[in-house]
Parts: C-alpha cells; structure tokens; sequence
C-alpha cells in the first residue's frame, strides 16, 4: 500500500477575511519503504502537508490514500485515530512537547495512548531509549533536567515506541551538533530499512542528498518537483530558478565547472566530488 | 595584556553533585576587535564558558584562576561593570523577551541603567533601525520569526553599548537562510561599533570564517588557532565531535591522493582558483 495524494487542496480559515491557500492541487505517490524529503522554503507549505499525512489537518478538497485508509474532509475522528497509530509525526523542536515525570513515563504516552499493554508500552519504551542513544540511567530522570540534545532524542523515542510503519519527522536535527546529527539520521535510516517510510522535511540540502530516495519540492503551496536529489539537484537552471539550496558538493562543484571543470555527473557527495576532480586532472595529466 | 579584550587562566568549573568538572583548567586570550570561536559538541562545556564570563556562574575557586575583561578583573564587585561590556544573545528566541513590544525589549536593558527618557528614545531607535527592524518597532516580539527574535535581541544588547558580544549557539534555531542573514548583521554592526565577537557553535562553516578558534571537548582546550590551522588536523576535529567544512575536506582528500593543494587555502574561492590553474596547466 503507497501513499497517494489525489488533488488535495487545503484552505487555511476557509470564509473569513484571514482565508489563505495552504496547498494547491497537489497529487504524488510515495512508495512504501521508501525515505522522501519534503523541500522548499519557509512558508511553501512542508508541515501544512506534514500534517495531513496523519489526519492532524483534513484536506478541504481531494482526498488521500495512506495505511489502508482513505482521507478526505469528511473523515471520521475513529478513522484517524486507527490512521495516527500507524502514521507517526515528530515536529520541529518536539522536546518543546515533554511533559511526563519520567523519561520512561514520557515515552511510553504513546504507545498507552494507542492501546498498548503497560507491560508491552514499557518493553517497546525501554527498548527505543537505547535505539535512540540515550544511557539507561536517564529513564529514571526528570525529561527537564536533560540536555537539548537528549531531550530531542526523548521526544524521538516517544514516537518510534510504538513502531508508525510511516515516520514523519518536520527538522528533527536542527540545533544538533555533527554527531548528534549523524547518530538520528542513522537511526531513521535504519527504520527505514526495516521496512518503514520516512518523510523528511528539511531545509539541509545535505542531508537530503544523503539520505533520501526522493524529493517533494513544495513553492507557495503548489507541488513543483517530485523526482530523486540527483535528478533535482543536476539541473542547475531550475534548481536556481526556484531559489533553491544545493548540497555544498555540488555548489563547490558549480564553481569548479564555471572555471573549465567537466563533471560526467553532478557530485552530491565529499567522496564523489573529489573522485570526479581527481579524475579530471588525471585524465589532463596523462594527455 | 592589552591587545586582548578577554584574558582567562586556569578557569575550572564544576556543577553541583557531579564529579567531574565541566570546565577543566582552560586558558585563552580573544584579541580586541576579533572573531573568535568556540568550537565543541553539545555538552562539552561551551555554554558554561560562556556564563562565567559574564558572571552567571563563579569559577572553582582557586587562586590562579583569572578573568578579565577590558582591563576588569572579573569578581563579585566588578560584576556589573562587566555586565555593560558584555551582551549575550542565546540559542532560543523565544527565551529572552521581557517586553510586550520590540521597543519596550530593546528598551529593557537601559530602563535597568536609568537612562535618560529622550536618551532612550535616541538609543533605541538607532539600535532598531541599526538591526533593520523599524518596521516592527510596535510589533510583539511573539509573532515575529525566529530570525527576526533575534535580530531584536542582537538590537537590546547593542542599546547598551558593549564591547565584546558573546553568540551563545545563536543561529542554530535558524534554518539557512536566516543564520547567514544574521552572521551577516552581526558582521556589520561588529565593524560599525568596534566589537569584538565571541561565537560558541558547532556550525563549522562559522567556525571557518573566524579568525580565531579554539577547540573544546570534555571542558578541556584541545587546540587554538586561525582556521588553517585547525582545519589541517581532521582527528582533532573528529575527536571534538565535529566535522570539518566541506572545502577543508575535499583540500585534504585531494592532498591524500597525491595532488598538492597549498596549506595556506583558507576559503572555497581560493581552492576553487587554484584548481582551475592546476587543470589550465595540466
């Protein structure tokens, strides 16, 4: 079962003078078990579509396809809460939303909330706080007196608990350093490997390049681009005309070819980039 | 001495009920009229830095420890004259408002002084106007954007005038966009008001625009020096949990595989220039 959004439109405060186009016509397909990102800029409407992959905001037109389920504006409240079990949403700054006692108490909530066992809520609990990286003393601790960086890997945890077969998450390494980055990046991969899907919505073209399978790229609501970093990021003309970050390779790779550099691809990575250069000045060297 | 704005010798600190001190024994200078960086994984004791240095929190007490500031030996007495040398803007926006309007925050730290009502009005529309924001002058801070948040904060610190600015992780919120927006303000107003800048990140690419960086890990200074320097030594900087900047680390890939890149390119221009003159050549 993919995911598929048919024509949906969403319509912020529909009748009154504050009425705004959150989305426009949008229609995809996402693979399952596959890792997408959602790029644009701030205010293209990446978590106005975040929140309908759960049902947190119904389309005001067309309808979508997800976990067996269907969604339009007259879905029932029972529905989306069967949907919401198996569609986990992790939002920006999610340490914001900590509130239990303990760090375990914190992470079960979910797993509670959709009908686990106390038993099976606290097994599933125990086993992501170790998944996420966090030392087995802090399931005892107060979420508050974590660092940011534990506090955000709580907050994770909390919604891997109870296994989403799709994981979405809205910035979930903002504000982490390079290893903190590394380490839940890895972690999402992983899942994704077991056979669930990651949406990602992201600013970090790096990231993006690195893990995604494909891209959604949103611009003032409307869907402009659904293909692979590597065929969105080789076309430099668009990726421009669209005001779009690319991934520091291929930038540093768009000023080597400005200077007399050919490239057979455009390198998304460190590792590739340089193999490319290398071979540029080989090939030269040995004429 | 009397080129560096900031002097610390032996500086330690410890959190209450924890073993280990979270500062360990760490001396720097920062030059007058420098970027500095501290540069350190989450945890590894930046943030503390940067509260004792403006006497949020006190040192272990020992005898050889030394702070000073402009000529100001930090202590207990002299705590609020260095409070008006030094402006901290933090990590969250949204933590450091007080007043229900920007003027009324960018007001705060000088209604604290007892400056004057029309001295007031001067200093802080210049700040504001200084950070490019008079048009939210009567705007509440809550309904600005996280980039905007900040360029309010940046604005109440320069109302009062300090000498050294401390960056405490304050572009990480931001997405792209908005940190370059806000390196690039506080490059101006550094140059405009004779500031000297003490930036805390883990955001590398900063870090490589600095004049100086130190490295910390642990609570413990692992190096100092410009960014060539730094850069040069990828396990040091893997060893403080951080990755090197993209151009550092395509100069030493290219050094690794026999191609010889000079050790003094310092910026992506420079490696750039000097790639195509090896390719013109070749």
């Amino acid at each position: 079962m993919s995911i598929k959004f048919k024509n949906v439109d969403y319509v912020y405060a529909p009748g009154t003078p504050f009425q705004t186009q959150g989305l426009s016509n949008i229609s995809f397909e996402i693979k399952d078990g596959s890792f997408v990102a959602i790029a644009g800029h701030t205010g293209s409407g990446k978590s106005t579509l975040m929140q309908h992959f759960d049902g947190l905001l119904l389309p005001s037109k067309g309808s979508i396809t997800i976990a067996n389920q269907t969604i339009t504006v007259d879905t029932p409240n029972k529905v989306l809460k069967e949907i919401r079990k198996k569609v986990g949403l992790v939002f920006q700054f999610p340490e914001n939303q900590l509130f239990e006692e303990t760090v375990l108490k914190d992470v079960m909530f979910g797993s509670l909330n959709f009908g686990f066992s106390e038993e099976k809520a606290k097994e599933q609990a125990i086993r992501w706080i170790e998944k996420v990286g966090l030392p087995e003393e802090t399931m005892s601790k107060s979420p508050f007196e974590l660092s940011g960086g534990q506090m955000r890997r709580v907050a994770i945890a909390g919604v891997m608990a109870y296994e989403p077969d799709i994981l979405c998450l809205d910035e979930p390494a903002a504000g982490l350093d390079p290893e903190g980055q590394k380490q839940i990046f890895d972690i999402f991969k992983n899942y994704q490997k077991l056979g669930h899907t990651v949406i990602l919505i992201s600013h970090n073209m790096d990231d993006i390049s690195k893990y995604a399978d494909d891209m959604l790229v949103l611009e003032q609501g409307h869907m402009i681009k659904h293909a692979s970093p590597k065929e969105v990021f080789s076309d430099a003309d668009w990726v421009k005309k669209h005001y779009l970050d690319e991934p520091a390779p291929s930038k540093l790779a768009r000023s080597l070819q400005k200077v007399g550099f050919h490239f057979s691809s455009m390198p998304l990575t460190v590792e590739s980039l340089v193999e490319e250069i290398s071979k540029e000045l080989r090939a030269k060297g040995g004429n | 001495m009397k080129d560096n704005i900031v002097t610390v010798q032996h500086l330690s600190f410890t959190y209450k009920d924890t073993k280990h001190p979270a500062v360990n024994d760490v001396s720097f200078n920062i030059p007058k009229g420098s970027w500095t960086t501290l540069v350190g994984h989450n945890g590894s004791g930046k943030s503390t830095i940067a509260r004792l240095l403006d006497g949020i929190l006190l040192p272990d007490e020992n005898s050889e420890t030394l702070i000073q500031i402009d000529g100001i030996t930090l202590n207990e007495k002299t705590m609020w004259d260095i409070r008006d040398k030094v402006g901290i803007v933090f990590q969250n926006p949204d933590n450091q408002f007080v007043g229900a309007t920007v003027e009324d925050d960018v007001a705060f730290g000088l209604e604290n002084r007892q400056v004057p009502r029309l001295k007031m009005q001067t200093i802080v529309h210049d700040v504001i106007n200084q950070v490019g924001m008079l048009k939210f002058q009567k705007s509440e801070p809550q309904y600005l954007s996280g980039g905007q948040k900040q360029r309010v904060a940046i604005a109440g610190i320069l109302a009062i005038g300090p000498k050294l600015i401390i960056l405490d992780e304050s572009t990480s919120m931001l997405d792209p966009a908005g940190k370059d927006k806000i390196l690039a303000l506080i490059k101006k107003v550094q140059k405009e008001n004779g500031l000297t800048i003490f930036s805390i990140t883990h955001d590398i690419n900063e870090a490589s625009q600095a004049d100086q960086i130190l490295v910390l890990n642990q609570g413990t200074l692992l190096a100092s020096g410009s960014p060539i320097e730094i850069f040069k030594d990828e396990s040091l900087i893997k060893s403080a949990g951080l990755e090197l900047p993209l151009f550092y680390k395509v100069k030493n890939k290219l050094i690794k595989r026999g191609i010889s890149v000079p050790q003094e390119i310092d910026n992506e221009k420079k490696l750039v220039n000097y790639l195509c003159q090896l390719n013109l050549k070749m």
